[in-house]
């Protein structure tokens, strides 16, 4: 009943930010007007940047949580394992090499599998994925891909870092909807198979011993969830660049709402987290309108002393 | 009939040298085994390997005859549970919540707790003795109760066969006991067979009905009490000197340590 009730109320909340989202902007739309037919423009994008951000919340904090549990770390988060800087090179060198804007995406997915495959060999030991090595290595090639794109910045002057910024702290401006239908897939299909997972989530995040003692075969569950959180992460890359602090601290706040159980913990958290990015794509683009600010910016900006003040109250509400 | 476990020559350990040399042990239905043995006698990697957390390089075990690599995991889990020394509490789950995750192996992938599920979790925690403790997280618990609740729940398990390292290390000496008259209770009545790693040879004598001795990765001695705990074995494994002598109430053998400074 209890559980019920908060699930209702954060489908409302999520309503109201989804409403919010297609009246305000740039140009400040009645609600009245807002299926009118000189309006359908406006209402188009503002309904594919609203998807977009649904699904940018949904699947950061979703393959946040599922890192932090089976890695248990708290600092585990979508972009650990190179996603970023991976899918970050490939694009910078898309761009010097005069490609055209629209392999951008399908360079940045394949930037961003490619370096956790890399990761994920590194890390590799007889067959066996220590998590502390996975992190290494993760926070290894990060840093290597990163000086490389600067590198490249450096020798290759503005042109390509101009197309670059709106990229490397992200946008939910997106154009086409087939790309955003194409992303969507991997994205919700990626979700629903960490659900799948949620028992298992549990048992490993009180250990990998544990679990095995519960009897889940925690190696292959690592490797299964890895390459799903992997897709997800390289498919969002592609159409919104990179955004932090979704996926490190909504899992965080979740936990504190709602407790670990990952059960509960996975559908709240996809509700809370597209209600979030939602609202702050829309602060992006009407705080200094018509300038946008980087959404990554905004997400830190609020995320940060929301996420004090949680840890300060420290007890589920 | 055939043990219930049989470990058969075993080899394994960590790094290139082996741990566990060749260790055979078979624990039979009903067993109250204790192992004993110094630090880093292998009596853990034992344990690791027995429940197969660490694989064998060498040797085989059956549970009733079956090869325990050939059985599926969840499968061998539900007839055989481990209790550790403790759990992380970095992710607080409730009390009940963790109990519940003992039901695991007895369900399919997204298969939730029924009803059932929840009755046999109840019980358990009734057993232990930790039912008011339900809805309180593990890291609000003292080790004492977090002991019970572990406890819990590898019988939510409904295991045939409970392995236990160390239980009672964190405990003061009335947990200690409480705990393993829990454990002597349940193996009596309810035919759980037990294998479980003890650092006090007292409690050892006490409660079990066979001992292990383990030195340097192979069984230096198994037997009764009596004929495990003789002063010569002790001095022999642990280089220290002991007296032996009968607790007066239960007549099991009673260890005296002889200081070697006065």
């Amino acid at each position: 009943m209890y559980l019920k009730k908060r699930f209702i109320i954060l489908f409302l909340l999520l309503g109201l930010a989804i409403i919010f989202g297609l009246v305000k902007g740039a140009v400040h739309i009645p609600l009245s007007d807002l299926l009118l037919k000189n309006n359908q423009a406006i209402f188009n994008l503002r309904l594919l940047r609203i998807v977009a951000a649904i699904l940018v919340g949904s699947g950061l904090a979703v393959s946040g949580i599922a890192l932090q549990a089976i890695l248990r770390n708290p600092l585990a988060e979508p972009y650990l394992l190179g996603t970023s800087s991976g899918a970050g090179l490939a694009a910078v060198s898309a761009a010097i090499l005069g490609l055209s804007r629209l392999y951008m995406p399908l360079a940045a997915f394949l930037g961003a599998l490619a370096s956790i495959i890399l990761v994920y060999n590194l890390a590799r030991e007889r067959g066996m994925i220590a998590d502390k090595s996975l992190i290494l290595s993760g926070v290894i090639v990060s840093v290597a891909f990163s000086s490389i794109i600067v590198f490249l910045v450096s020798l290759f002057g503005n042109e390509a870092m101009h197309e670059m910024n709106w990229w490397l702290w992200g946008s939910l401006q997106v154009y086409d909807y087939k790309l955003l239908l194409l992303v969507a897939i991997p994205v919700i299909l990626g979700i629903c198979g960490i659900y799948l997972f949620a028992q298992d989530l549990n048992a490993i995040s009180m250990g990998e011993e544990d679990a095995v003692h519960l009897g889940i075969n925690t190696q292959a569950i690592k490797k299964i969830l890895i390459l799903i959180t992997a897709i997800i992460t390289a498919s969002l890359i592609c159409i919104c660049g990179i955004i932090g602090f979704v996926g490190l601290i909504v899992p965080h706040m979740m936990r504190l709402v709602a407790g670990p159980n990952h059960k509960l913990l996975i559908p709240v958290t996809c509700l809370a987290a597209s209600i979030f990015v939602v609202l702050c794509d829309l602060l992006s683009r009407t705080l200094f309108a018509p300038i946008e600010i980087p959404i990554g910016v905004i997400t830190a900006i609020i995320g940060a002393p929301v996420f004090i003040i949680l840890l300060k109250k420290g007890k589920r509400i | 009939m055939s043990a219930l476990l049989k470990i058969n020559n075993v080899s394994g350990g960590y790094y290139k040298e082996d741990v566990i040399k060749g260790v055979s042990l078979d624990v039979e239905g009903g067993d109250f085994l204790v192992i004993i043995g110094p630090n880093g006698s292998g009596k853990t990697t034992l344990l690791r390997m027995a429940t197969r957390v660490l694989p064998l390089r060498k040797g085989e075990i059956f549970y009733q005859d079956k090869n325990i690599s050939a059985m599926a995991l969840k499968e061998f889990c539900k007839r055989v549970a481990f209790v550790s020394q403790d759990i992380s509490t970095g992710f607080s789950f409730t009390v009940m919540e963790l109990v519940l995750m003992g039901r695991i192996p007895h369900l399919k992938r997204l298969q939730f707790e029924g009803k059932r599920d929840i009755e046999i979790a109840t019980e358990k925690l009734f057993l232990t003795d930790t039912f008011s403790l339900k809805d309180k997280r593990i890291d609000e618990l003292s080790a004492g109760e977090r002991q019970r609740v572990i406890i819990a729940r590898a019988l939510a398990q409904e295991p045939q066969l409970l392995f236990l390292d160390e239980p009672t290390s964190h405990l003061d000496i009335g947990h200690q006991i409480q705990t393993l008259d829990l454990l002597k209770r349940l193996n009596l009545k309810n035919k759980l067979s037990i294998v479980m790693i003890l650092h006090d040879l007292n409690l050892a004598g006490a409660y079990s009905n066979r001992i292990a001795l383990l030195d340097k990765g192979v069984i230096f001695k198994e037997g009764t009490p009596e004929e495990v705990l003789t002063y010569q074995n002790i001095e022999a494994v642990y280089k220290t000197i002991v007296l032996v002598d009968k607790n007066p109430v239960t007549g099991k053998p009673n260890l005296l340590l002889v200081p070697g400074e006065k």
